[in-house]
């Protein structure tokens, strides 16, 4: 089907987020607007309006009631979904950069920028879903600094009180929420900084894109790495296919150098992976800048890509999507 | 502790010392190496001592060894009142000696007398050696590994090598399942590889030297210690190697000696010669210089500087404006004692040598060896150069057998600004490309000059075009070549984003007619790279090094006539035989390489030219795409060569004649690999899935504990759920209009 064009950002995505029913997808931007859309036909159904630099991450609960976001005021922010109201405040030393909630929506980790003489820290807040959400407590319920590398993106394990993470050297660990302690490591999941970090729908494996131009498909518990899919370009995000075994490859030459390339060399397509056999299945183009984000509808209908030219791009895969069997009849499973 | 031997009193002398005197012992200075013997001095009585002595101290005098008649110890034999017939002479310093020692070793002192030099030293060392006779334990022989190995593969597959990033890696072509890493070596080279003209080197540069590797497992065949070496050439027959360096030879003190390395007579130069099979070195020779040209002053080098003859048993340079110099191998020395003086020459070219000269060269060897004597007159190489027009003397192209040094044919040219000489292959044609220029020096065009070699008298014929032709080919073994001309105005002032408009022509040689006519134009082209298929008939016009376009055109020149048994037919039309096979494109494409076969050709866009999707592909000959791969830091491609075939004429022609059985037989083997080929295929993907699937099944198991500790909900598939619609059907009545009609019957 042709894709459908949301043109409602002035400047480059940062992040976009289904809800879990996936009627609609909500967009952050480095213009400093939240965006919410209705999947099917493209419509904007209203703003988030309140931050008041690049909007750097957003993430959405699992009821469609709140929505997190985390900017570059140094501000992260709690939003009711269906109003556009702002619930809460926090205000932290430096930019926020990742945002997540866990399973149960009742909690939020946030990574905080290395900046000014401030480390780097992840912060878990215990969320109070009571009433309007508004009143929360201020003060993280747990927080850490990572020694060594900075953390760039994060997400709860399905394992009790840990907490996965990116880091700028290419790491990927397990952190303990309550004690900050290292549980578990892999140092060499990439030669570069992990730009994404996205989880199977289970939450037991998951996907990580690296400017070091492969994603890799991990296993939560042990960290190892599963599958790799080596491109010829920095990548800046990974997403897995629910339903189907695929997985969804962006990126792109760097955004500095991008005036200096013409679009062919750019690659600025998304990339089709097999998920299990490690081969390139196929490419759909339509961005003329890198793509910074990507994201499957959570019943695997449809995928959104978000790039470095202002757009987003919802594409609903077609029939032939579900039927077509390149690989024979495998039962594989999700 | 051993306390109880302590307790027992022990002699002094029990005790031994000698491992610990051993360690601290002090050597004693000898003191003697500046001393050295002089034996073969005549043998005088007591009154001619002077004599001898101011003699022998102007003799090492004028060697360099200035030495005192006080320095000077002559030993006597009492019983006779004679001297002993040799002399000890003592230095300042042991250096002194040393140099001594060489200089004055084998001098002759007069008509019956010559010096034997040795140190003082080393006298004793000579009393002591033991006199029996050992025999020398025969070395075990090892055979070596073969170096044309690679030829025997059963699959007759081609090598190629790459060189990308540090690694060097040697892959074999063939049918995608026979497509195989042979090799790999990291920092195997410092700058580039090359592989030697027959294949049978792997060539690797490095600070110290160059480095030869081959045979199966690449071990270390020939190093030549030439240091800061840029750039090498190999002699045809690989017999020969010739090296560059922009830094003179120095010779340090202490360096290695022997055949194989530089002397101090060396020092200075910048380009040596070597034997490939010995290692030696043959002979070093400065860098060239033009006639009054500074030394030091910035031209481009010429490369080649010394240009082989295609039988290696001549190799040439030449000295701009002045001569050719032709040294004779192995020997080095100047061919007939003085170069071929030639006025104002510029440059010139060996023939080579067709496959039928090769033969004949071949069996009149045997035939020499075998003591017969040669009926057959060997063909004399043969050589062409230019001259310029100097004064009101017109420019020049000539013709001219070595080493009798005949001149066969000239050629006089007028208006000329710049000549280039090509050889066909074959030795049939020489083509003169003349840049030539209008009176007033403002526009260029181009004559093609064609000798035809082979006819008796060298008739020459003129092309004349209007254009500057940027590229000159012939076809290999063929009566065709293929030029690329431009008019575009913008040609000569090359800019980033300027691609310049060209022409591409065929011509061929009109059998009845005898001469060479165009065949075929295509205009408004792009193509500035011709490419021949080794074996001619397919070529190949590539835009190479442009950032915009990267076009790649494959032709077939005979495509009317079946290659079986490759029989002249009589051309029905003139052109026809013209087919275009295919377009591709390869972004960002540097240079194009065809296979030794010619049935593959490989491009690719190599790092040091720019860094934009670098990597290689390779093509069969109808410009299908076989296998791409984009490589980071990707700097070098090159086909491994084969050397001449070694199957007779009659084993050849056979091979033709059956072609078809053959084909049959491939055919085969093909279809049967593709199905196994598919069939593993499909085995590995069953494999990776029922990996895949297990290890998801244990993820689950995994993921129902944890939850179960947790106390929440173990029931659940997590994610989303199906959401379980309802399906409404309502059916809505709307009334939009009501009449009544009465109906009458």
């Amino acid at each position: 089907m042709r894709p459908i064009l949301l043109q409602g950002h002035e400047r480059s995505l940062t992040q976009i987020k289904y809800n879990k029913e996936g009627d609609l997808l909500f967009s952050a931007s480095k213009d400093i607007g939240i965006n919410v859309w209705f999947t099917h036909n493209g419509e904007r159904l209203g703003t988030y309006d309140g931050h008041n630099g690049t909007v750097w991450t957003i993430d959405v609960d699992s009821q469609s009631k709140f929505l997190v976001s985390g900017s570059a005021d140094n501000c992260m922010k709690l939003w009711n979904v269906a109003t556009g109201k702002c619930l809460y405040t926090w205000e932290f030393p430096t930019a926020v950069k990742r945002v997540a909630f866990n399973e149960d929506d009742d909690q939020i980790v946030c990574i905080t920028e290395q900046r000014m003489g401030y480390q780097s820290a992840v912060r878990v807040f215990d969320i109070n879903r009571e009433g309007e959400g508004t009143s929360q407590s201020k003060e993280p319920a747990y927080m850490f600094n990572p020694v060594g590398s900075k953390a760039t993106v994060c997400a709860f394990a399905f394992m009790n009180d840990l907490i996965l993470t990116g880091h700028e050297s290419g790491k990927i660990a397990l952190f303990d929420m309550k004690t900050g302690d290292e549980v578990l490591n892999n140092e060499r999941a990439h030669m570069d900084t992990v730009t994404d970090l996205q989880l199977s729908p289970d939450g037991t494996y998951f996907i990580t894109s690296s400017k070091d131009k492969t994603a890799r498909l991990h296993d939560t518990k042990t960290l190892a790495v599963l599958k790799t899919y080596p491109t010829e370009t920095p990548l800046n995000s990974a997403a897995i296919a629910p339903k189907r075994p695929y997985v969804l490859l962006g990126g792109g030459q760097e955004a500095m150098s991008v005036t200096t390339t013409s679009a062919r060399q750019g690659k600025f397509e998304t990339r089709f992976w097999h998920k299990v056999f490690e081969e390139e299945v196929g490419r759909v183009k339509g961005h003329f800048g890198p793509i910074n984000t990507i994201a499957v509808h959570p019943g695997g209908t449809s995928y959104s890509s978000g790039g470095e030219d202002g757009f987003v791009r919802v594409h609903h895969f077609d029939e032939s999507y579900w039927k077509v069997k390149p690989y024979g009849d495998m039962e594989i499973e999700d | 502790m051993a306390s109880n031997d302590t307790d027992a009193d022990y002699d002094i002398d029990d005790i031994d010392y000698s491992d610990i005197e051993a360690k601290y012992q002090v050597q004693p200075e000898d003191g003697f190496e500046n001393i050295i013997v002089v034996d073969g001095v005549p043998i005088i009585d007591r009154s001619k001592l002077d004599k001898l002595l101011t003699k022998i101290t102007k003799e090492f005098g004028k060697k360099g060894a200035p030495i005192k008649p006080d320095d000077i110890f002559v030993p006597w034999d009492d019983s006779t009142g004679k001297s002993k017939g040799y002399i000890f002479v003592e230095f300042h310093t042991a250096d002194e000696a040393a140099y001594a020692l060489s200089a004055m070793d084998g001098h002759p002192f007069d008509a019956k007398h010559t010096f034997v030099t040795n140190y003082f030293t080393d006298v004793e060392k000579f009393v002591n050696i033991d006199e029996t006779y050992v025999e020398p334990k025969t070395e075990e022989y090892k055979p070596r590994e073969h170096l044309r190995a690679w030829l025997a593969d059963p699959q007759g597959r081609d090598q190629y090598g790459i060189y990308r990033g540090n690694d060097v890696e040697i892959h074999w072509h063939g049918k995608p399942s026979q497509r195989e890493q042979a090799y790999k070596h990291t920092e195997w080279t410092d700058l580039y590889i090359s592989w030697s003209p027959q294949g049978t080197y792997m060539t690797t540069l490095h600070r110290q030297g160059v480095q030869l590797w081959g045979g199966p497992s690449w071990l270390l065949q020939q190093r030549f210690a030439h240091p800061y070496v840029k750039l090498i050439d190999f002699s045809p027959c690989e017999q020969y190697l010739v090296t560059w360096s922009n830094e003179p030879i120095v010779v340090p003190e202490g360096a290695m000696q022997g055949s194989r390395y530089f002397s101090p007579i060396d020092e200075g130069n910048h380009i040596a010669i070597w034997d490939i099979k010995s290692g030696n070195m043959l002979r070093t020779f400065p860098a060239a210089q033009a006639e009054g040209e500074e030394p030091g002053s910035k031209k481009q080098l010429q490369w080649p500087a010394f240009k082989w003859s295609p039988d290696d048993k001549f190799v040439a340079r030449v000295t701009p404006g002045q001569q050719i110099s032709v040294y004779e191998l192995p020997s080095m020395g100047l061919q007939a004692k003085k170069s071929i003086k030639i006025e104002g020459v510029v440059d010139f070219e060996w023939c080579p040598l067709g496959d039928k000269d090769r033969e004949d060269a071949e069996k009149a060897e045997k035939e020499a060896k075998g003591g017969a004597k040669t009926t057959r007159k060997v063909k004399e190489n043969m050589l062409a150069y230019w001259t310029p027009e100097v004064a009101n003397q017109p420019a020049r192209v000539t013709l001219m057998k070595f080493p009798s040094r005949s001149i066969l044919r000239q050629k006089n040219l007028f208006n000329v600004s710049e000549c280039k000489i090509y050889w066909q292959n074959q030795g049939d044609f020489l083509c003169v490309r003349v840049d030539r220029h209008t009176k007033t020096k403002k526009t260029l065009f181009c004559n093609l000059e064609i000798f035809r070699v082979r006819e008796k008298d060298y008739p020459v014929e003129v092309v004349e075009l209007k254009d500057t032709v940027l590229e000159f080919s012939w076809e290999p073994k063929g009566e065709r070549f293929a030029i690329v001309s431009s008019s575009d105005p913008n040609l000569g002032n090359p800019g980033p984003g300027i691609t310049i408009k060209t022409d591409v022509n065929f011509f061929q040689l009109h059998k009845q007619k005898g001469d060479f006519r165009l065949l075929r134009n295509l205009p408004g082209r792009t193509s500035n790279t011709i490419r021949w298929s080794p074996r001619g008939r397919f070529v190949l016009l590539a835009t190479v090094g442009s950032s915009s376009k990267s076009e790649l055109e494959f032709w077939d020149l005979d495509f009317n006539t079946e290659d079986v048994g490759r029989k002249e037919t009589v051309k029905d039309e003139w052109g026809s035989g013209i087919q275009h096979l295919g377009t591709a494109d390869h972004y960002g494409v540097t240079d194009a390489e065809w296979d030794p076969s010619g049935r593959y050709l490989a491009t690719h866009a190599s790092a040091w030219r720019h860094t934009l999707e670098n990597g290689y592909a390779i093509w069969d000959f109808k410009g299908q795409e076989l296998e791409k791969h984009i490589m980071d830091r990707f700097k070098q491609f090159l086909w491994r060569p084969r050397p001449k075939t070694l199957l007779t004429k009659e084993q050849q022609k056979q091979i033709r004649k059956n072609l078809r059985e053959y084909s049959r037989q491939f055919e085969e083997e093909d279809a049967a690999e593709e199905s196994n080929v598919s069939a593993e295929l499909i085995a590995h993907r069953k494999r990776l899935v029922d990996e895949w699937n297990a290890w998801r099944r244990r993820c689950k198991d995994d993921l129902a504990e944890e939850r179960k500790k947790k106390g929440t909900e173990v029931d659940g598939e997590p994610g989303p759920q199906e959401e379980t619609k309802e399906e409404i059907e309502m059916w809505v009545d709307e009334l939009i209009e009501q009449t009544e009609e009465e109906v009458v019957e």
